[in-house]
C-alpha cells in the first residue's frame, strides 16, 4: 500500500491550509477565548473570537500541532468567520458527528466549506482528534461563560 | 550475535505479520514489547491446570498456584539479584511501584524543607510522584540537568544533591534519549548524603544485565510488558529493612497480620505490600518472560541491540532533513531513538510510516519538562528489541526517505 494511501488524508487542500494558514495570529480584542490541549500529543490550539450581535464578526487562531490540527483550525475559522454563533454551533456539531462516523445531510456538509474533505479522517482513527481539536475549540469557547477561565484539558 | 534471530522470530508470531499490505516492523518497543510465545503458554498453562487464588487455600490447586506465583518471585529475584526473594514485590506495574514507595517510604521519610532530586529526563511517573510529595510535604523538588551531548549532567547531580536532599530518583535508561544513566555512582552519591535512591527501571530491565546489589539502589522498579512478560505486572525491588520499615501502601487481604476492632498489624514482606488478589497469572508470565530472557542471555541482547543501533543510528544522523535527540553515538545507546523531520510534525510522520508498515510512537514520551528541555512539543521515537532485523533498519529509513518526498510533493 504505502504512501499512496496518505493522499486520501493530505489533499492539496489540506497541505495548502496547513502550510498557509488562514486567520493565524491573534486578535486585539476578543469577547471570547479558549486555549486546548491534546493531551496524548501536545498539540495546543489558543482560540480568539470576537463575537457581536450573536455573530462571529472575527475569529483567529494560534498554536502549535501537526498538519491536520493545523489545517483543521485554519479551515474551521474559514468557515465560520461572518456565521452566527448558532449556524457556528451547528457546524461544529455537524464536524463532530462527521469525525466519528455519522451521516449528514449534503447541505449540512456544504455549510462547512473547504473543512468537509477533512472526513477523510476517519480512516485514520488515531487521527480523529487532530481534526476534532479545533471545533472543540470553537463550540468551548462560544458556550463557556463569559467569566470562566481558560481550560487547560 | 549469540542467538539464531530465526528462532527468536518463531517464538513471536505477531512480528510476521502485514499491516496496511506491507510488512510490519515493530518498532515501538519502549511503549510495550511483544511476548514470545513461552510467556502466552505459560498464561495459558496457569489458567488451564494451576488457577486458584493463592496463599489462602490448602488443597490442591492453592498449593500449586501458591508455587507458581511464588516460583516467579524467585525467578525475578535471580534475575536482578535481589538478596531474598521477599525484596520482590509485585505491582500492576512500574508507575505502580513508583507511587508505592512515594506513598509509603515518601510520606513517612519526607519533612518540610527536605529535597527530592530527580532528573529532567524523567518519565512522568518517575516525576508527578515526587512532584506531588513534595508540594504535599513542602518539600523542594530539584533537576538535574542534561550536558549537551544528552547526558546527564554528573556535574550537577553533584551540586543538587546534598544533605538536605532525602532521595534521589533517576531513571536508569531514559525513554526518549536512549541514555543510560550512571545509576551506581549516582547511589554512592546519594549515600554520602544519607538520602535513598530510587531507580527507574522500565527502559533497562530485558535491555541489559541489571544488578541491583551492584547498582547499590535502594529501591528500584519496572514492568512485566517492557520486558516481553505481560501488562498488568511489575515488580518494585526494595532494600529488606528498608521495606520493613515502611507503611503499608493499601490496605486489605493478605497483607495482615491481626485484626482486631480498632488495630491491626502487618504481615512481613513482601506480602505487607501485596494487599488483595494479586495478578498471580502476570507474575507466572512475568517468570516465563524472565526465563526466556536468560536462555538468550542479557548480554547477547544487549549487543544485538547495540548492533542493530549501530546500523541505523549513523544513516539517520546522515540524513540532512533529520534531527537525532540524545548522544549520537550508538556505544551510549539503548535501542531507544527519538527523532524529528524538519518542517514536518512527528504525528504526520508517524501517520506515514504507518502505512508503510512501520510502528513508532509520537507525542511527548509522557517526557514534557524534557520536550520543553529540548525545545520541541514532540517528537517520533523508533525503538528496537533483540528480536528486531537489519530488515527493519531498512525499512525504516526508506520509509523516512519516502515521508520527506511525500511531503516535499504534497503528494505521491
Ligand atoms: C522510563 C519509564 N518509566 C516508567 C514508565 C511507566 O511504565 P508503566 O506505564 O508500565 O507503568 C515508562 C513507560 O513508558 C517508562 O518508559
Amino acid at each position: 500500500m504505502g504512501l499512496s494511501k496518505l493522499n486520501g488524508l493530505y489533499r492539496e487542500v489540506i497541505l495548502d491550509h496547513a502550510s498557509h494558514p488562514h486567520n493565524k495570529g491573534k486578535l486585539p480584542t476578543a469577547t471570547n477565548t479558549m486555549t486546548l490541549h491534546n493531551p496524548t500529543c501536545g498539540d495546543t490550539i489558543n482560540l480568539q473570537v470576537n463575537v457581536a450581535d450573536h455573530r462571529i464578526k472575527d475569529i483567529a487562531f494560534t498554536g502549535e500541532g501537526c498538519t491536520i490540527s493545523q489545517a483543521s483550525a485554519s479551515m474551521m475559522t474559514a468557515a465560520v468567520k461572518g456565521k452566527t454563533t448558532t449556524a457556528a454551533l451547528a457546524m461544529a456539531k455537524t464536524f463532530s458527528d462527521m469525525a466519528i462516523g455519522q451521516q449528514h445531510s449534503r447541505s449540512d456538509l456544504d455549510q462547512l466549506g473547504d473543512a468537509q474533505v477533512l472526513t477523510s479522517i476517519m480512516e485514520f482513527p488515531a487521527r480523529i482528534k487532530c481534526a476534532t481539536l479545533a471545533w472543540w475549540a470553537l463550540q468551548r469557547a462560544l458556550l463557556k461563560d463569559s467569566d470562566e477561565e481558560d481550560d487547560n484539558e | 550475535m549469540a542467538f539464531n534471530i530465526n528462532d527468536v522470530l518463531s517464538d513471536f508470531p505477531i512480528l510476521s505479520q502485514r499491516v496496511n499490505d506491507e510488512r510490519l516492523a515493530y518498532l515501538d518497543n519502549a511503549a510495550t514489547a511483544q511476548r514470545p510465545r513461552q510467556v502466552l503458554a505459560a498464561l495459558q498453562d496457569f489458567y488451564i491446570h494451576d488457577n486458584a487464588n493463592v496463599h489462602r487455600g490448602v488443597h490442591t490447586l492453592a498449593e500449586r498456584a501458591t508455587e507458581d506465583y511464588e516460583g516467579a518471585r524467585v525467578k525475578v529475584q535471580h534475575f536482578i539479584n535481589a538478596r531474598s526473594s521477599a525484596e520482590v514485590i509485585f505491582t500492576k506495574g512500574c508507575t505502580d511501584a513508583l507511587n508505592l514507595v512515594a506513598a509509603s517510604y515518601g510520606e513517612a521519610n519526607i519533612q518540610a524543607g527536605d529535597e527530592i532530586v530527580i532528573s529532567i529526563m524523567e518519565h512522568h511517573s518517575n516525576l508527578i510522584p515526587w512532584q506531588q510529595l513534595a508540594r504535599r510535604k513542602h518539600a523542594t523538588l530539584k533537576y538535574i540537568g542534561l550536558t549537551a551531548q544528552g547526558q546527564l549532567d554528573m556535574a550537577a547531580a553533584r551540586r543538587q544533591i546534598t544533605d538536605r536532599t532525602k532521595i534521589v530518583a533517576v531513571t536508569h535508561a531514559s525513554n526518549v534519549l536512549g541514555t543510560v544513566n550512571p545509576l551506581k555512582e549516582l547511589a554512592v552519591l546519594a549515600h554520602q548524603h544519607k538520602a535513598v535512591i530510587v531507580g527507574d527501571g522500565a527502559q533497562a530491565v530485558g535491555h541489559m544485565p541489571v544488578d541491583v546489589q551492584d547498582l547499590d539502589v535502594d529501591f528500584y522498579a519496572f514492568s512485566g510488558h517492557k520486558m516481553m512478560g505481560p501488562m498488568g505486572i511489575g515488580v518494585l525491588y526494595g532494600k529488606a529493612a528498608l521495606l520493613r520499615a515502611m507503611p503499608p501502601y493499601q490496605y486489605g487481604g493478605e497483607m495482615i497480620g491481626d485484626v482486631h476492632r480498632d488495630d491491626s498489624t502487618w504481615a512481613d514482606i513482601p506480602f505487607k505490600f501485596e494487599a488483595g488478589t494479586q495478578n498471580v497469572a502476570g507474575a507466572v508470565g512475568l517468570g516465563a518472560a524472565v526465563d526466556y530472557l536468560q536462555g538468550l542471555g542479557m548480554d547477547n541482547i544487549q549487543a544485538r541491540e547495540r548492533e542493530l543501533v549501530t546500523a541505523v543510528l549513523p544513516r539517520l544522523t546522515a540524513l540532512p532533513y533529520v534531527t537525532v535527540y540524545g548522544p549520537q553515538d550508538p556505544r551510549q545507546h539503548t535501542g531507544v531513538l527519538a527523532f524529528n523531520l524538519a518542517h514536518l510534525h512527528p504525528h504526520d510522520v508517524a501517520t506515514a510510516l504507518d502505512m508503510e508498515g512501520v510502528a513508532i510512537r509520537a507525542g511527548h514520551h509522557c517526557a514534557q519538562p524534557l520536550m520543553e528541555k529540548l525545545g520541541v512539543t514532540a517528537t517520533a521515537r523508533a525503538s528496537f528489541a533483540f528480536y528486531n532485523t537489519r530488515e527493519d533498519t531498512d525499512q525504516l529509513i526508506r520509509a523516512i526517505k519516502e515521508t520527506k518526498e511525500f511531503f516535499n510533493r504534497g503528494t505521491i
